[in-house]
């Protein structure tokens, strides 16, 4: 398939006609990207992958895989990681590197010589660097996702200080073992640092809770128990209580409360402080 | 076979675990207890297991016995300084400490028991109270 000559014949042809080629290609790109990045952006971001395509087929080497093809290569990873990050879809990506095809026929069309040869190790070309991009597309997504789930898991369990020895954790979303095992470790570890007595966890931003979950939460304020500290559940959903009810779970001797407000009363009570209204504000 | 020290402060006794037990320590520690409580005629026991990283049910259960022993002696039993990880071993174990008091650390375990210590005294104070007044009479 390495056949110099036709390698620059290739290359000349591409050469050749680099403006309008280029012109043709980010019109047909621009098209289906429906104004999420600047014309000027593509046309610089496609300038260089075209100039870096051309050196690397002046070359004659027709394998993508060639060190020929690094810089192309490179440049394609990090155009197709930016589209991912960016939420382009995986055809919206591809069609970057197809569109330039559709401009190479128009152009021997137009020009009616029979540049078929040329055409068909193209074409063979540009689908190899489509499927590269579409590659390194999904690999990208898969970070993304990777990432977001670690990300989920770390930042929706915070453990937060409300007084001098009091700690709560709000949780927010769906609870799920996993996450209910985060945030068991977590309040228990931030018990023992700083040595609060009192623990509450609201769960008034969770909107199901299931005998499995359930079961975490008493076993979250059995252990806090174990250690020596106080834990109380409030924000308890009407529709959650009815399913607690429903399911036959016994939340026994454990303290539960209807709101955040009235668990911070209870633990500070529990903590020996006392909440007084003042009377008289000019006093 | 290691045998876990008894210290005394005060009417306290401290028992600090600094090694992983064996179910041999346990149940010299439960005799050597009682043998303690007996004669020194403490009113308070304090487990200290902060160093104690790993727990099976029959360490587990030995917290129970040795606060229903104490308790023979009128002697309260607080365990201190419990890991997370401990923790959530006895609780997946399906232990319960029964009447054992916990504590964070040995600081609050002392207070644990001066709290349980102090009503104690009220009732002696009662009594002295009683006394001057059938004294005047």
């Amino acid at each position: 398939m390495t056949n110099p000559t036709q390698g620059d014949q290739l290359a000349d042809l591409l050469r050749g006609d680099a403006d309008e080629l280029i012109r043709r290609w980010v019109g047909l790109a621009a098209s289906s990207l429906r104004g999420r990045m600047t014309e000027a952006e593509l046309d610089r971001e496609l300038r260089e992958f075209f100039a870096v395509l051309v050196d690397a087929l002046s070359t004659g080497s027709r394998d993508i895989k060639d060190d020929a093809y690094a810089d192309a290569r490179v440049l394609l990873e990090e155009l197709s990681r930016t589209r991912a990050r960016l939420g382009f879809s995986p055809s919206e990506t591809a069609v970057g590197v197809f569109a330039l095809k559709r401009a190479v026929f128009e152009l021997i069309e137009r020009r009616g010589n029979d540049g078929f040869r040329e055409v068909i190790a193209l074409s063979s070309l540009l689908d190899d660097l489509g499927l590269w991009t579409f590659e390194f597309y999904s690999r990208t997504r898969e970070e993304i996702i990777t990432e977001q789930s670690e990300q989920l898991l770390e930042l929706t369990t915070p453990v937060v200080k409300l007084w001098d020895g009091v700690l709560a954790v709000p949780l927010v979303g769906t609870l799920d073992s996993a996450r209910t095992q985060v945030v068991m470790e977590k309040l228990l570890e931030a018990l023992v640092e700083s040595g609060a007595e009192q623990a509450i966890i609201d769960i008034t931003g969770v909107l199901a809770v299931d005998t499995q979950v359930a079961q975490h939460l008493l076993k979250t304020v059995m252990a806090a128990r174990l250690m020596g500290a106080e834990c109380t559940i409030s924000g308890i959903r009407p529709q959650i209580a009815q399913t607690i009810v429903g399911l036959g779970i016994e939340f026994g001797d454990i303290t539960t409360k209807a709101s955040l407000a009235d668990a911070l009363l209870h633990a500070l009570r529990r903590a020996g402080v006392d909440v007084v209204r003042r009377r008289n504000q000019a006093v | 076979m290691e045998r876990v020290p008894i210290l005394k402060i005060g009417d306290v006794l401290l028992v600090s675990i600094q090694v992983d037990l064996e179910d041999q320590s346990v149940v010299a520690l439960q005799e050597d207890l009682a043998e303690r409580i007996s004669s020194t005629g403490a009113h308070g026991v304090v487990i200290d297991i902060s160093a104690v990283e790993i727990v099976d049910s029959f360490i587990g259960r030995m917290f129970a016995t040795i606060a229903s022993i104490s308790r023979l002696f009128d002697a309260d039993t607080v365990v201190v300084g419990m890991r997370p990880a401990v923790a959530i071993t006895l609780v997946e174990l399906g232990l319960t400490l029964g009447e054992v008091r916990t504590a964070l650390d040995l600081e609050k375990g002392l207070a644990v028991l001066r709290r349980l210590g102090a009503d104690r005294e009220v009732r002696i104070e009662v009594d002295e109270d009683d006394e001057p007044v059938q004294a005047f009479s």
